[in-house]
């Protein structure tokens, strides 16, 4: 192995000279402590490397050792239901390792357990031609996830040798004959993390990533292969959104980045997830989770690795043909700490001191994102959705890594803390949020419902909208002054808002709502309205329809805790307005 | 060890120090400076360039001379001696002895950086603590093992709020009492004599670890006196098991020393000029609370900062939130309003307390009833404005009774005043007789068979 001297340190920023062997992105162990740095900068025999762990009594005169290779993650059976640091050390072996409950310095652990047997079964055989990508056999890894093991990229050839049966992760596999000669493969493969795996072409995403949470659903729906962003002030509750999308969604796999987040927030993740019951599936739902975990007090190199360490995961098995979803809490954080370092390296600050190639950097990011046909002779379809948190400073959204982000980001789910201080919950503010998919997967939708989904929706927002302009008259001249109409328009706005589009993630049957009972509850609501303004027509007054419909709005109010076994009651809910509506003008005697 | 003793100081620019022509120094190292006259300072090696190292001095440069001043490189970081006398003892912002008693015998020597605790081996917290203060307990709940800043401002009570805390706070259903860390950082000697003077009163003086840096000692030093008070508050939850409250004031102090130093290194400025890396440093001090798996202590941190100009999104007070775990906000308007304790309930927020209530822990109505008074005061807050625009005449019925509402809530629940110490149960109780005022279909946040039991019946 090849080494250099320090030279000098500064925080996480360590130079060494006599490097000129190192190439750019090489790992390095530095110091005696054997620290994990990585080579970002070269000027001669002078490299400056980022350190990944806390750089105290580190000096000049420690050797630094180059491995040579790139920051990598390993892929293979093992990963899954994983909580890995930023760098990929799962941190369950880390105290084991230590047996501390802290994170030491310059220790040394194998991303995926070498010792566990796992059962292979072959998919191909002796004699066929196999390329990059093609699934040469299956190992169930977790109770709902079968892991394809692919010819890793770049190989091809013919199978000299493979059988089904019991190994490690190290055992041999396979053997290939290929142009170079046979070559033996295992079930690991290692890919550097900040190159994108290459697939055969990219699709348009048109199918809804369904995650349960009715306003993303159904006003501001992601694809599946998509991108998003929620910004938000703190206490908004950006966490509590992305741990919802992560616990519901339908995707095959969820990869959660805790970027320069709160310590409990991820210890909560460990305990909760495991517990948690997929509605699809049966199991709970860690069995199809990966987590990233690199705290806000974890060192900031490491932070900046950890984006790319996830989503080289998410490509993983978006390539074996699974729809992945990629959530980084916070993508703030990320950029913070590519701040940090561009400032220890003295780059000249763009705005807000932010390094200029912030932009591309995000940019890249989400671009990994997306539906794509993957390498492989069975052309499988994969897809990753890509959903970031943003932290911007004081809520104020015009900052460089919001602006940034909604450059290449799709989904814009804009969270609100005057929403959140009144506890409207999720904070998702209704007039600023917008979705690019909205009319490719409404279209999706209302194909599966067998209705005009896109329609429904759009009228919905509609009223929304229209409270808003009649809010600002109300502020002027009190609400006595609108017409009748309008103030129906009002009641049913709030219907919206109160009975429909808040949802609480701590109950029980609120915490999650299937598209049919999405579906069932609008239908309710916009019957309300159809109802309220025949009723008008035929001379009611809004005084009257409020009266006599006490009751059942009192309904309406209560159908978010129906339970998804009993949508019978919300559809007789429809009759019941219908019902009670009659009455009221009965009583009215239609003047 | 050899200590390396160096008289080659080439540039003061306070509060830095290079010295040229060092070997084998390391970043982070604690130094030791003795000036032309014997006095002794400390300081910490923050750039090392080949035989070039800055070095950050905590008690300032004034006095030192380039020529004979001595710099001793000690070959370890700057540490915190540990023992369990620490308790009812004063030390200053560098962890030396400040009462005039007996120095320490130290147990051992501890890093005041500490480590990142790995998530993994955390114990979520859930342990609901009772501090008497309806706002906090039932509204903004605060459990064992959190970070639950309080954003004030300067003129505001948030001192009477921080001592009203300490004097109350127990874990419910348990006798311990909590070990209290004080940490007074740049405050002045009033304040600091305020709290110390509340802890002798209730006998907290006996339990109490107290770190004190005043207003007129070295602006620098502050910069390690919130970390020996966790470097303590750790060594004394997780090593013999205690449960410690740490209170921190003023962190704005804390994080303007560190805008000094970063200012002196010409470091290129974030926000407000503070130093880029200020989100990473305050995490360093926070991310230190909590609990640990198979440890009976713990450690929760109420840091009090007082926000610039009544701003919340300055950058202190900014990236606080997003670290800590809610935050208490004190408002002028309800201060004027002569509300005791001014908690502002709605722009306040715990993020732990859904674990730490509910049935087994408070009571089964706790989180409804929190939501639906969060809701109803909103509501009832907008009318309000709306009356002063438009007249009391303007508002409907329901409006009217939202105001109601809103208008007994501020005078009898939120202002209970700074020696009141109510049960969860009588805030709960509280609660639901306010709630009584507004129409039942409106009470949507709580399910019928709540309603049901608590509702109070009758008008």
């Amino acid at each position: 192995m090849k080494s250099g001297t320090i030279i000098s340190v500064s925080g996480p920023l360590v130079t060494a000279g006599g490097m000129e062997d190192a190439n750019i992105q090489d790992i390095c162990r530095v110091g005696e402590f054997g620290l994990l740095g990585e080579v970002i900068e070269m000027r001669e025999d002078v490299a400056s490397i980022q350190v990944y762990e806390e750089t105290s009594m580190i000096g000049p005169g420690d050797r630094v050792e180059v491995t040579g290779e790139p920051l990598s993650v390993e892929l293979g059976p093992g990963i899954m239901a994983q909580m890995f640091d930023g760098i990929q050390r799962p941190l369950d072996t880390f105290v084991e390792k230590t047996s501390s409950h802290y994170l030491g310095r310059g220790v040394e652990v194998n991303p995926l357990d070498r010792e566990t047997e796992w059962e292979f079964t072959k998919k191909v055989e002796v004699g066929d031609e196999v390329s990059a990508g093609d699934i040469v056999g299956v190992v169930p890894e977790t109770s709902i996830i079968e892991h394809r093991i692919m010819v890793p990229i770049g190989v091809s050839g013919t199978v000299k040798a493979i059988e089904s049966g019991t190994f490690r992760l190290e055992d041999t596999l396979y053997v290939l004959e290929t142009e170079n000669g046979e070559q033996e493969f295992t079930m690991m493969q290692k890919w550097p993390v900040r190159q994108g795996r290459p697939y055969s072409q990219k699709i348009n995403p048109v199918d809804p990533l369904v995650t349960g949470q009715r306003v993303i659903d159904s006003l501001f729906p992601v694809a599946k292969g998509g991108t998003a962003a929620i910004p938000g002030p703190f206490g908004a509750g950006k966490t509590v959104v992305q741990q919802q999308i992560a616990k519901w969604a339908d995707v095959d796999i969820v990869v959660y980045v805790g970027c320069g987040e709160r310590g409990n927030e991820m210890t909560e993740v460990i305990n909760e997830f495991p517990t948690l019951i997929d509605p699809e599936t049966g199991s709970s739902i860690m069995e199809r989770t990966i987590l990233i975990a690199n705290t806000s007090n974890m060192p900031v190199a490491a932070r900046e690795a950890s984006v790319y360490t996830g989503i080289a995961i998410a490509e993983y098995f978006r390539d074996m043909g699974y729809s992945v979803a990629v959530m980084a809490d916070s993508t703030s954080r990320w950029a913070e700490a590519l701040r940090e370092i561009s400032g220890r390296l003295e780059e000249m600050p763009g705005d807000e001191g932010y390094p200029a190639y912030l932009g591309s950097r995000l940019a890249e990011y989400y671009e990994r994102a997306g539906r794509v046909i993957t390498l492989g002779a069975d052309e499988r379809e994969g897809s990753i959705t890509a959903i970031g948190a943003v932290s911007p400073p004081g809520g104020d959204t015009s900052e460089p890594v919001t602006q940034n982000t909604l450059r290449v980001a799709k989904v814009f789910w804009g969270l609100d803390s005057s929403l959140s201080q009144r506890r409207h919950f999720p904070a998702i503010n209704w007039l600023n949020s917008y979705s690019q998919y909205s009319e490719s997967v409404n279209k999706t939708i209302g194909e599966r419902l067998g209705l005009d989904w896109d329609g429904l929706v759009n009228r919905a927002k509609l009223l929304l909208q229209d409270e808003a302009e009649l809010e600002e008259i109300v502020q002027l001249v009190g609400v006595e002054s609108l017409s009748d109409e309008d103030r129906i328009k009002l009641a049913v706005a709030r219907m919206l808002r109160v009975d429909f589009l808040q949802q609480n993630a701590f109950d029980d049957d609120d915490t999650y709502t299937s598209f049919d009972k999405q579906n069932e509850m609008l239908l309710a609501i916009l019957k309300f309205d159809d109802e309220a303004n025949r009723a008008l027509e035929l001379g009611s007054y809004f005084d009257e329809i409020m009266e006599g419909t006490q009751e059942v709005r009192e309904r309406i109010s209560r159908m978010k805790f129906i339970p998804e076994e009993d949508l019978e009651e919300i559809r007789e809910l429809r009759a019941q307005i219908e019902t009670d509506m009659r009455e009221v003008l009965q009583k009215g005697g239609v003047n | 060890m050899v200590l390396k003793e160096y008289r080659s100081v080439t540039s003061v620019v306070d509060p830095l120090m290079t010295v040229t022509g060092v070997e084998g120094v390391k970043y982070d190292e604690l130094v030791e400076i003795e000036l032309q006259n014997g006095e002794h300072r400390l300081g910490q090696v923050l750039e090392i360039d080949g035989n070039n190292a800055v070095v950050q001095i905590f008690e300032g440069t004034s006095g030192i001379s380039l020529r004979d001043t001595k710099v001793r490189f000690t070959g370890r970081p700057l540490t915190l001696n540990v023992s369990e006398d620490m308790v009812g003892r004063t030390f200053d912002g560098m962890g030396r002895v400040y009462d005039g008693g007996p120095e320490l015998l130290p147990e051992k020597s501890l890093d005041i950086n500490g480590e990142p605790i790995n998530p993994i081996a955390r114990e979520y917290p859930d342990e609901f603590i009772q501090t008497g203060i309806s706002t906090i307990d039932h509204l903004n709940t605060l459990v064992r093992g959190q970070k639950l800043p309080v954003f004030s401002a300067s003129g505001l009570p948030h001192n009477e709020l921080a001592v009203q805390i300490a004097r109350q706070a127990e874990v419910a259903g348990s006798e311990q009492e909590f070990a209290v860390v004080f940490a007074a950082i740049g405050i002045t000697f009033d304040e600091a004599e305020f709290f110390l003077d509340d802890f002798r009163k209730t006998g907290a003086i006996d339990r109490s670890v107290v770190f004190v840096n005043l207003a007129d000692d070295p602006a620098i030093e502050r910069i390690a006196t919130p970390k020996m008070a966790l470097t303590a508050a750790e060594y004394l939850a997780f090593e013999k098991n205690m449960h410690v409250l740490v209170i921190m004031t003023d962190m704005t102090n804390y994080a303007n020393a560190l805008r000094e130093v970063s200012a002196a290194r010409r470091e290129v400025p974030g926000r407000g000029g503070y130093p880029g890396y200020l989100y990473t440093d305050l995490a360093g001090l926070y991310e230190r609370a909590g609990r640990l798996e198979g440890i009976d202590g713990s450690v929760t941190q109420i840091p009090i900062l007082t926000m610039p100009e009544d701003d919340i999104t300055h950058p202190i007070p900014d990236l606080t939130g997003y670290i800590t775990e809610g935050q208490i906000i004190l408002s002028r308007e309800l201060y004027g309003q002569g509300l005791e304790p001014p908690i502002d309930v709605l722009p306040s927020l715990s993020r732990l307390k859904d674990n730490g209530i509910g049935e087994g822990k408070t009571r089964e109505d706790h989180a409804p009833t929190m939501n639906q008074i969060f809701a109803a005061y909103a509501e009832g807050k907008e009318a309000k404005e709306l009356s002063v625009v438009l007249g009391e005449a303007a508002l409907t019925e329901a409006d009217q009774k939202y105001v109601a509402f809103t208008d007994r809530f501020e005078n009898e629940y939120v202002d209970q005043g700074n020696f009141t110490n109510r049960t969860i149960e009588e805030s709960l109780d509280l609660a639901w007789d306010l709630l009584k005022l507004l129409p039942r279909e409106d009470l949507t946040r709580i399910r019928d068979e709540m309603l049901d039991k608590y509702l109070p019946k009758g008008e």
